[in-house]
């Protein structure tokens, strides 16, 4: 198996297949548990007739999206009306080739993954709002123009953030940070409180970030179904719709495989035992964690009301950037100060 | 881990395709008549771009011109393009005029285009004794701070200097009767 594995042709394609089945399986049953957990919020079932206990929905709906007629609406522009959907489905895909769901786990491990999961993400921005402008639609174009400044906003805490933890840890590569918080939970980034105070403050803006990135709610601007329709999607129907839904869970699923990376120690287990470690827990642990985050971005989306758009942007401009200054500036300090002083006396 | 069987051939291939991203991109964004579009192929340029900066052996100047260009340039000049006027594609010059100023960028672009060429086939090329770098974050992250430092600091003068330029252009219309 192993030497089948390291053969390159073969270990392409197996990544290619897992990696996009990984994404389908999981944009199909989050929408399921989505649906679940909106029921058991709001006391109501959810879906719960198509196969035991509704597990047979996420088939369904996709049969039915696939059924469905493309319909391209008069008076877009086709080119970019076609081309959103692709490229708002890519990235994604891409950068999930460099997560580490294990320690050897990972399609391609490159030294400078985390810029390169970065930069790929920001083409997702440029999709929506493609998509928004190319529908000619006015609620679509409202949206169009709410994304890019949400995410334009929003990209800024997200970088510092990074920044900050990028400047304790001196590393790029997404296997060497994980590896660098090796040793029980107190070790994770998330409570490295002697490195900076501020680090579960980090996260949190890390969360709001991801968050307000992937246009989940209370950010859910760009998509408001009770002001806009639909926002960037309302023009589309059949599977370009489902692609963009697609697209929503996996960058969700990317952005909670990130903050399990980075704050909460990847495929590290909780405590320093040499029973919970190794080849096989490793996955298992980054699953539980990444699970568990997405979890509360759903738990998140089902309790709290949307903001309003001024709300978000002074959010962002005026308390989480600031803050996220003031932690990056206070990581400096607390890694030079102990040399300088060392030089002084 | 092996090779890649018929690799030359691959990587020739993916190469021919980067270019030809690179070209489309910037015949799209140079040809379209409507604004949007156009800033679509400055976005697919900037993508082949990337990936000849990545055949250049330089991964981390790739994936930054994606972030910067593709991620922050592109999306404020389409802001922008929102902001100042509907995408309906201006018909309203005559084509005399058209044609006048059409071959005035021409002839300015062919000429700068022979300059450079000629330049690059017969100028004098240093050519450094041994590789300065190894292209690694460090090696980079060190020049900056080190060697070009200046430089470094004098760009990001230029962007204070264009975003406090911005908030006197916005503020002009904001004041209080």
């Amino acid at each position: 198996m192993s030497n089948l594995l390291s053969i390159e042709p073969v270990r392409i394609l197996t990544y290619l297949v897992g990696i996009c089945a990984f994404v389908g399986a999981n944009a199909a049953y989050l929408v399921l548990a989505e649906r679940k957990i909106a029921g058991r919020i709001q006391r109501r079932p959810g879906p719960n007739e198509a196969g035991y206990g509704g597990w047979m929905q996420p088939f369904a709906d996709v049969l039915k999206l696939f059924a469905k007629q493309v319909m391209i609406p008069p008076g877009t522009d086709i080119l970019l009306y076609c081309a959103a959907p692709l490229m708002v489905m890519a990235p994604p895909l891409m950068c999930l080739a460099v997560v580490p769901f294990g320690e050897s786990l990972v399609a391609r491990n490159l030294d400078i993954g985390l810029l390169f999961v970065f930069a790929f993400g920001s083409i997702n921005v440029m999709a929506l709002m493609l998509g928004g402008w190319a529908s000619r639609n006015k609620y679509s174009i409202i949206s169009a123009a709410r994304v890019v400044s949400q995410n334009v906003a929003y990209e800024i805490p997200m970088l510092l953030v990074v920044i900050t933890l990028l400047m304790v840890a001196g590393t790029l590569d997404l296997n060497e940070l994980i590896r660098q918080q090796a040793g029980g939970f107190w070790n994770w980034n998330l409570l490295r409180v002697w490195v900076n105070p501020l680090m579960p403050v980090t996260f949190i803006i890390f969360f709001i970030c991801m968050l307000a990135e992937t246009n989940r709610a209370p950010f859910d601007m760009a998509e408001s179904e009770s002001e806009l329709v639909a926002g960037a999607f309302t023009e589309y129907g059949g599977m370009g719709f489902g692609v963009f839904f697609m697209a929503e869970y996996s960058n969700i699923v990317l952005g909670c495989c990130l903050g399990t990376v980075l704050f909460l120690g990847g495929w590290q287990s909780p405590l320093p035992l040499a029973a919970l470690s190794g080849p096989l827990w490793g996955p298992v642990w980054f699953l539980l964690k990444m699970y568990a985050l997405i979890f509360t971005v759903m738990l998140v989306r089902w309790t709290f009301p949307r903001t309003q758009f001024y709300g978000l942007l002074n959010l962002s401009w005026k308390i989480l950037i600031p803050l996220s200054l003031f932690s990056l500036l206070l990581t400096g300090a607390m890694m030079k100060l102990p040399l300088v002083l060392q030089r002084l006396f | 881990m092996t090779t890649f069987p018929f690799s030359d051939y691959i990587i020739t291939g993916i190469f021919c395709l980067v270019v030809a991203t690179t070209v489309a991109g910037a015949l799209v964004a140079a040809l379209s008549t409507r604004i949007i579009r156009g800033v679509t192929g400055l976005m697919i340029c900037c993508l082949g771009l990337a990936g000849l900066y990545y055949f250049l052996n330089s991964p981390f100047l790739a994936l930054m011109e994606i972030l910067i260009y593709v991620g922050a340039v592109c999306v404020t000049i389409i802001f922008g393009v929102m902001l100042a006027e509907p995408d309906e594609p201006a018909g309203s010059e005559s084509r005399s005029h058209y044609l006048l100023w059409g071959g005035l960028a021409l002839l300015v672009s062919a000429v700068v285009f022979a300059t450079v060429a000629s330049l690059s086939l017969h100028g004098p090329w240093a050519a450094p004794a041994e590789r300065v770098t190894d292209g690694s974050i460090r090696a980079i992250g060190l020049s900056l701070l080190t060697t070009y430092s200046m430089a470094f600091e004098l760009i990001s003068l230029v962007l204070f200097v264009a975003i406090i330029g911005a908030l006197v252009i916005a503020r002009a219309g904001r004041t209080k009767e």
